[in-house]
């Protein structure tokens, strides 16, 4: 044991070196994530930005390279993403009200519904997509391969996102919210529906902003439940055939490309696109959170 | 009123064996017949019919062992009624009994009878929602909703669908709590802009909007600095005229400046270490304070122990 009276030392060097070392090679992690990411963001803007303008959003899709665009499969990805939003608002909302607010969590099956959630959000794209063959495209509701069907197979994908995120933002209203209101002679639905619900909208609203930009961006499910490949016209309802931006890239991508044409910077243009539709939700998504979140 | 608070009495009169209860009834009566009540009656005369609240061997648990038990007095009508003692000692879970809060709780259960107005509280016919509208609340920490203070105010009314216009009601409201001359200005602000003071009398005043009959408070200015705490006691006494008031306070000054009967609880341990809270005494607060009849009382009281 040392005396008190010694001073306080320097670390040795060896710390010193050590603590150095490992902060270097966090950064070179990082480095090397954001590296990639920009070599690919560089690749794809030089073989894309020449392609993304006006006529490439208000052209279909066409044999030739040069007249093809991608309205068609803009249009179908508003629909699905529109009837996506309709269904997974609603119901991701109550079930999140419900887990949190009504449900008797030392309930075994509570606890599986919980446990469920959980899980689903974290099953392959794909299987969604089977699930929506099976179910929404051919069998008991035999749609078709239509934008209900697309749409309702992306909702039940990013579903879980979303009940995930709603029960987040309903949790983090405190209880002395509920206490006041109930304390008041308000029902518990009144306290919900009036205090709680209001108090979460930035946070379920950031949710399924979240959601949506994890459906927009996924192809497939929307493969296996069958939307098509090559669609010069916009749907018109929710019973339309229609193709989707991220199969239209696929699409361009997956054709051979020669001097005559060349897809490849089409596929790019779309990506482009894609990606910056992507950062817009983000986008709203940031400064929804920011504006109205409540602090407490 | 006065048809139904006759009952609990009559429940109450046979029952010799609860002593604690009918001592007090009797000590509460002499000790406090010089006050004249409100319509000018002696009050001696009315003060054992004016009980708002009769508690009955009343036990809560939120699991197997209670957290407190064996409650038994009346809380008298128009009368500030203060519950003191240590923390663990179920003061608050007890407040909580009295407008059925505890039945938000999962595996909250309340054994014994709490009559109100006469009428079995936790009777199967009874419905808590409807209870809490007659029974306020003010909590320890001030909650205002997230909204406008004009809106916090206007939420009771609304969602109980009182009649009125609802500028007048806000106002009354605000001015029963003695808001209204700082905040008539920035009725449309949001209620989280004022100092935590305001904060709890625009919770009163919430209260307040709903008419209710009774005010349960829940240390409410245990989140509050000195003057603002003085402000709420000059309200509180400005509201027993309309009101009966029970407060769960730390503050044994407090208790001593404002009520005018008190509950002291303890906490007992168990052979098992389990502690839950018990009343030791219920008496005028004079009489608590200068001459309490428990030595326990006497220590807590002067400072011995706490």
């Amino acid at each position: 044991m040392s005396t008190r009276s010694e001073a306080i030392g320097k670390p040795s060097t060896s710390r010193r070196t050590k603590d150095t070392s490992f902060r270097v090679a966090l950064l070179a992690c990082v480095g090397i994530s954001v590296l990639l990411l920009g070599v690919l963001l560089v690749d794809i803007v030089s073989d894309g930005a020449a392609r993304l303008n006006l006529d490439f959003i208000t052209s279909f899709s066409s044999i030739s390279a040069d007249q093809s665009g991608i309205q068609a499969a803009l249009w179908g990805t508003i629909w699905i993403m529109g009837v996506c939003a309709i269904f997974i608002v609603p119901v991701g909302v109550a079930t999140a009200i419900y887990l949190e607010e009504y449900a008797d969590a030392t309930r075994w099956y509570n606890r599986l519904i919980e446990v469920n959630i959980q899980n689903l959000a974290a099953v392959p794209s794909i299987v969604y997509g089977i699930l929506g063959l099976a179910f929404l495209v051919r069998g008991p509701l035999s749609l078709g391969p239509v934008v209900l069907a697309g749409g309702l197979t992306l909702a039940l994908l990013v579903l879980p996102v979303v009940i995930i995120a709603g029960r987040e933002a309903i949790r983090a209203v405190p209880p002395s919210i509920r206490e006041g209101s109930m304390a008041l002679g308000a029902t518990q639905w009144q306290t919900i529906w009036k205090q709680v619900l209001p108090a979460a909208i930035p946070g379920v609203a950031t949710g399924v902003i979240l959601a949506l930009s994890r459906a927009i961006g996924e192809t497939a499910p929307l493969i296996v439940v069958g939307a098509a490949t090559f669609i010069a016209f916009n749907p018109d309802g929710l019973g339309a055939d229609f193709t989707a931006m991220p199969i239209q890239i696929f699409d361009w991508i997956s054709r051979p490309s020669n001097d005559v044409n060349d897809y490849r910077p089409l596929a790019a243009a779309g990506i482009l696109l894609l990606m910056i539709l992507l950062l817009a939700m983000n986008s709203v998504a940031i400064w929804l959170r920011n504006r109205y979140e409540q602090k407490w | 009123m006065p048809e139904r608070v006759t009952e609990p009495q009559d429940k109450r009169e046979p029952e010799t064996e609860r002593g604690l209860s009918q001592r007090i009834g009797v000590r509460s009566d002499a000790a406090s017949s010089g006050a004249p009540a409100l319509d000018g009656a002696p009050r001696a005369k009315r003060q054992a019919r004016e009980a708002i609240f009769t508690l009955e061997e009343v036990q809560v648990s939120y699991g197997p062992k209670p957290a407190v038990r064996g409650v038994s007095f009346d809380i008298g009508m128009h009368e500030i009624t203060a519950l003191i003692g240590p923390s663990g000692c179920g003061k608050s879970t007890l407040i909580r009994v009295l407008n059925r809060m505890n039945d938000l709780i999962p595996g909250a259960r309340v054994e014994g009878k709490v009559f109100y107005h006469g009428q079995d509280l936790y009777g199967s016919d009874v419905d808590a929602v409807e209870v809490r509208k007659r029974i306020g609340m003010v909590f320890q920490k001030p909650n205002p909703f997230p909204k406008s203070i004009y809106d916090n105010i206007a939420f009771g009314p609304r969602v109980l669908s009182m009649k009125g216009d609802m500028d007048e009601i806000v106002e009354r409201a605000l001015q029963q709590g003695a808001l209204w001359e700082e905040v008539k200005d920035r009725l449309k602000t949001n209620a989280f802009g004022m100092s935590g003071g305001q904060q709890q009398r625009l919770c009163i005043a919430r209260c307040l909007a709903v008419s209710p009959d009774v005010i349960l408070m829940d240390e409410p200015c245990s989140a509050l600095d000195p003057i603002s705490t003085g402000k709420i006691e000059d309200l509180m006494m400005e509201l027993k005229q309309q009101y009966s008031i029970v407060i769960v306070t730390h503050n044994m000054q407090q208790a001593a400046r404002v009520s005018d009967k008190t509950a002291f609880f303890t906490v007992e341990l168990d052979d098992e270490e389990h502690r839950s809270g018990r009343v030791v005494e219920f008496d005028d607060t004079d009489k608590i304070f200068t001459n309490p009849s428990d030595s326990r009382t006497e220590a807590y009281v002067t400072g011995k122990v706490g």
